[in-house]
């Protein structure tokens, strides 16, 4: 087995079942035979419509959701993840530091002095100033919660990060300074991403490989500059051509 | 975070209801006269410095009586509304975080519970536990406030379910328990801090109503609804009673919505 691997996706399908407390319910199937992996230190881009199957494919390979055939290896602890709306994706009955230390008390192998040292590491980290502690998410800007959501997903040092649109809903110049801290951070705490993406131009930007998705089948995947200079597939060459 | 401000609603409401509410608790200890001791020379009086709210057909001091009455009224208020609101908290938790067969289940339980007038509903448990004692006046009207707590808590809940600080929570591997306690419930207190005033009203409207209708407060005990069906038969020759009385439960239900409306008003502000 390749040591390089934090992920592995093989022969993945899987969808919804709806509908039905006493029937069994349809089954809508949305991925067809998924194959992909995820090397250490790489950030996978994975493109497509919406609709294409993107969020279903984060889901489950977070967990959130069973596959229907195939499987997810992790060679890594749990994934996290960055969500694309920064509004909804801190609770806002809390200020800042309550929301990083959580996901240390619920580890709970850290004492009080070390995950408040955690967390004042972690919030510089993302180029936040202590002030912002105190804060609650309310009084944040949207580029400002994007980088509260980051710390809080590293806070426990995972190694691999799903990330869901993580800039789609910041100004271009916002987008661009979160762009560039995630790429740092995989430098420094030496992270993987999967990054979920309808804006080829973002995708350009951060990523070293890309995935095609279509109607939940991956159509082409390589190297970005490979897959954008020479696209092979159709849809590939609309995609970018859309994105021009 | 930012100070919420005082507002003038939830101001006039607190200063009403803490005189009021500390006027009742002082009438646990301690009243002008006995509540409860005739004087045949001062019957029927009217209002009177000796008498601030004059005297009833048996020279009780009316001023007195509603002190302790209004004690007992707060008293069933109070718990009835903290055994709806706890149950009807954990019921909704329930049912709004796992969702399913089970919220299926209760909820129509909710519902069938719903259809029923309160007042026919509280009459039926008192039929069942007894007439008479405060304790089981508070177990009808708890039981019959449970389902529209239920329900409010279950949408606060429910809507909470796969939001994504939620499913955050969930991945880095928070319990049920703990997602419901410490990550939604704070969430839901915008929402159930009014309904608890208004609950806490509609509490006092309702006892005051079981034992008007004699089902709820009997003597030796006294509540604000027992005296204004006492207040009833002497409203001729003492309307006195019935307007102090009255106008203590208006007072009181005035006070408590002053404070919901500026919960309310708050919580629009900070938005």
């Amino acid at each position: 087995m390749d040591e390089n691997l934090v992920l592995e996706v093989r022969r993945l399908s899987g969808g919804y079942r709806k509908g039905g407390v006493i029937s069994r319910g349809t089954y809508k199937q949305i991925l067809f035979d998924v194959n992909f992996e995820v090397r250490h230190g790489e950030i996978v881009g994975l493109v497509g419509e919406s609709g294409s199957g993107k969020s279903t494919l984060a889901k489950i390979i977070l967990g959130l959701l069973d596959p229907q055939e195939g499987e997810v290896i992790h060679h890594t602890p749990r994934p996290q993840i960055i969500f694309q709306d920064p509004y909804s994706s801190l609770n806002p009955a809390y200020d800042v530091e309550w929301i990083l230390e959580e996901p240390l008390r619920v580890y709970g192998k850290y004492d009080k002095a070390e995950r408040k040292r955690r967390v004042r590491d972690m919030l510089s980290r993302v180029e936040l100033d202590e002030h912002y502690l105190k804060s609650k998410p309310n009084e944040l800007s949207g580029g400002q919660r994007q980088r509260v959501s980051i710390a809080a997903a590293l806070i426990r040092r995972p190694r691999f990060i799903i990330a869901d649109e993580p800039v789609s809903a910041l100004d271009v110049t916002v987008q661009a300074q979160v762009l560039r801290l995630m790429r740092s951070l995989r430098e420094e705490l030496d992270l993987s991403y999967l990054f979920i993406s309808h804006d080829l131009n973002v995708v350009y930007q951060i990523c070293d490989r890309v995935l095609v998705l279509k109607n939940g089948r991956i159509v082409e995947q390589g190297e970005v500059e490979t897959v954008f200079n020479h696209p092979q597939h159709e849809y590939t060459k609309r995609l970018l051509e859309a994105a021009e | 975070m930012k100070n919420k401000r005082m507002n003038g609603y939830l101001l006039a409401g607190l200063i009403l209801t803490g005189l009021l509410v500390a006027l009742m608790l002082l009438g646990k200890f301690w009243t002008p006269y006995s509540p409860t001791e005739m004087n045949g020379a001062a019957k029927l009086q009217p209002p009177s410095w000796a008498h601030l709210f004059g005297t009833d057909n048996f020279g009780r001091d009316i001023f007195s009586r509603v002190m302790r009455g209004g004690g007992t009224t707060l008293t069933i208020a109070v718990l009835t509304i903290a055994i709806g609101a706890v149950l009807g908290t954990l019921i909704g938790a329930a049912t709004g975080y796992f969702g399913g067969a089970v919220d299926d289940a209760l909820m129509r339980l909710n519902d069938a519970l719903t259809a029923f007038p309160s007042i026919l509903l509280a009459l039926l448990i008192i039929s069942l536990v007894g007439p008479g004692k405060t304790y089981n006046v508070v177990i009808a009207l708890g039981i019959v406030f449970i389902p529209s707590f239920a329900r409010v808590m279950r949408t606060q809940f429910a809507s909470q379910r796969n939001v994504n600080y939620i499913t955050s929570a969930r991945l880095m591997g928070a319990g049920s328990l703990r997602i419901m306690i410490l990550h939604m419930l704070p969430n839901t207190l915008r929402t159930l801090l009014p309904a608890l005033t208004i609950g806490f009203n509609n509490a006092v409207l309702a006892e005051a109503s079981m034992s008007f209708l004699g089902i709820g407060v009997t003597p030796p005990d006294a509540s604000l609804g027992y005296m204004l069906s006492e207040a009833q038969g002497m409203l001729v020759k003492a309307p006195w009673y019935a307007i102090s009385t009255g106008a203590m439960i208006a007072l009181l239900v005035f006070g408590v919505g002053l404070i919901g409306e500026g919960l309310q008003k708050l919580e629009r502000e900070v938005d």
